[in-house]
């Protein structure tokens, strides 16, 4: 069995397998911003790592990199959370273009940006996990987003240790965006399964086994 | 994150980031000589025989102590002060377990009073995320945040 302290047991064949899952998820997700904002958007083949926890800001930035972030919990077969990466010039364009004026979530995180945020987050989120819960027939219930705008390295450190990844590495799966448009978007998902759910995952995609 | 570091005379000592994790300074006047520590859980498990002793606040401490004496630090005469241990996102108390953040405080602060180091400062608890700098010149720490102004501890 899987737990927190045993990650490194995860070799290829396991990664692999995650990885073939998120990229479905993360192309889902990418049709859905696409329509959303009328432009083409695009996401990288999913990394799917242990990383030594320390690392962790690393991916995106380092620790003091401010982000918007929207954490979606999950319970049913997958408790865990999706957690959804904005640096602040990548959520004032996207919450723009939803609301159709200027907004600076650094000076001002009202309740406009906010919920706009949010419904993003729970957009992609829900598309994501939709390839989940269809490909290895789970049943997943997201929770109501919620939003903090802080330092990258606080961010990931509680939503790593908070969903039960406190081994010395942590599973990162996570993708990044890409878009055709003038200014860049950059954002990562991260897909947090508890130690429990990662081992009920690999069960369902065939390769829970030891190799 | 779940490391420690020591340091003398003009040195600082930087943690970023701090979310639940509790940052740890211990600092001696006389000779200027500092440590801190950045501990992600509260106690090492006691069905575990390895592991990186830096990441639980008992044994991170017991080395930070360790570590100050070989550098030449004056155990009795430490001073001691904290950050970090914030709670974010509203993760609910469903499951009744104190939140990881406070269990972190909980934890430094009972083993500070029975090794009797005074906490001269304290910056912890809330919903933010925080950058604690040591300046082992002066024994000042400096807590950065996002949504609130530069503390000095």
């Amino acid at each position: 069995m899987l737990n927190s302290n045993n990650l490194s047991e995860l070799g290829p064949l396991q990664l692999d397998a995650l990885k073939e899952v998120a990229s479905i998820g993360a192309g889902n997700a990418a049709t859905s911003l696409s329509a959303m904002l009328n432009s083409k958007i695009k996401m990288t083949v999913p990394n799917v790592n242990l990383t030594p926890i320390s690392d962790l800001p690393d991916i995106i930035g380092n620790a003091e990199q401010l982000i918007a972030a929207m954490l979606v919990r999950t319970e049913g077969d997958i408790d865990g959370g999706v957690l959804f990466t904005l640096v602040p010039e990548s959520a004032n364009l996207l919450v723009q273009l939803l609301v159709g004026q200027e907004v600076d979530i650094e000076n001002d995180l009202g309740e406009l940006e906010a919920s706009a945020l949010k419904e993003i987050s729970n957009i992609l989120t829900g598309s994501n996990l939709n390839a989940f819960s269809q490909m290895l027939e789970l049943t997943i219930s997201p929770s109501v987003p919620s939003l903090e705008f802080d330092m990258a390295g606080a961010i990931l450190e509680v939503c790593f240790i908070e969903l039960g990844q406190i081994g010395d590495y942590a599973l990162v799966i996570e993708t990044e965006f890409l878009s055709d448009m003038e200014d860049e978007i950059k954002g990562n998902f991260f897909i947090i399964p508890d130690p429990e759910s990662l081992q009920f995952m690999l069960d369902r995609l065939g390769v829970a086994g030891e190799e | 994150m779940a490391d420690l570091k020591v340091g003398s005379e003009k040195d600082i000592i930087i943690t970023s980031g701090l979310g639940s994790c509790v940052g740890v300074t211990l600092y001696h006047k006389l000779t200027k000589i500092g440590g801190m520590a950045h501990v992600m859980l509260p106690e090492f498990p006691s069905n575990r025989k390895q592991g990186n002793p830096a990441k639980y606040a008992d044994t991170a401490l017991d080395m930070l102590l360790d570590k100050l004496q070989k550098k030449g630090a004056n155990l009795n005469r430490l001073e001691a002060k904290m950050a970090g241990g914030a709670q974010m996102f509203n993760f609910s108390s469903s499951n009744d377990k104190m939140r990881i953040g406070a269990r972190n405080i909980e934890a430094v602060q009972e083993i500070l009073q029975k090794k009797r180091i005074p906490i001269l400062g304290s910056e912890v608890g809330e919903n933010y995320g925080r950058t604690m700098e040591l300046h082992t010149a002066t024994g000042e720490v400096l807590i950065k945040t996002v949504k609130h102004d530069d503390i000095v501890l």
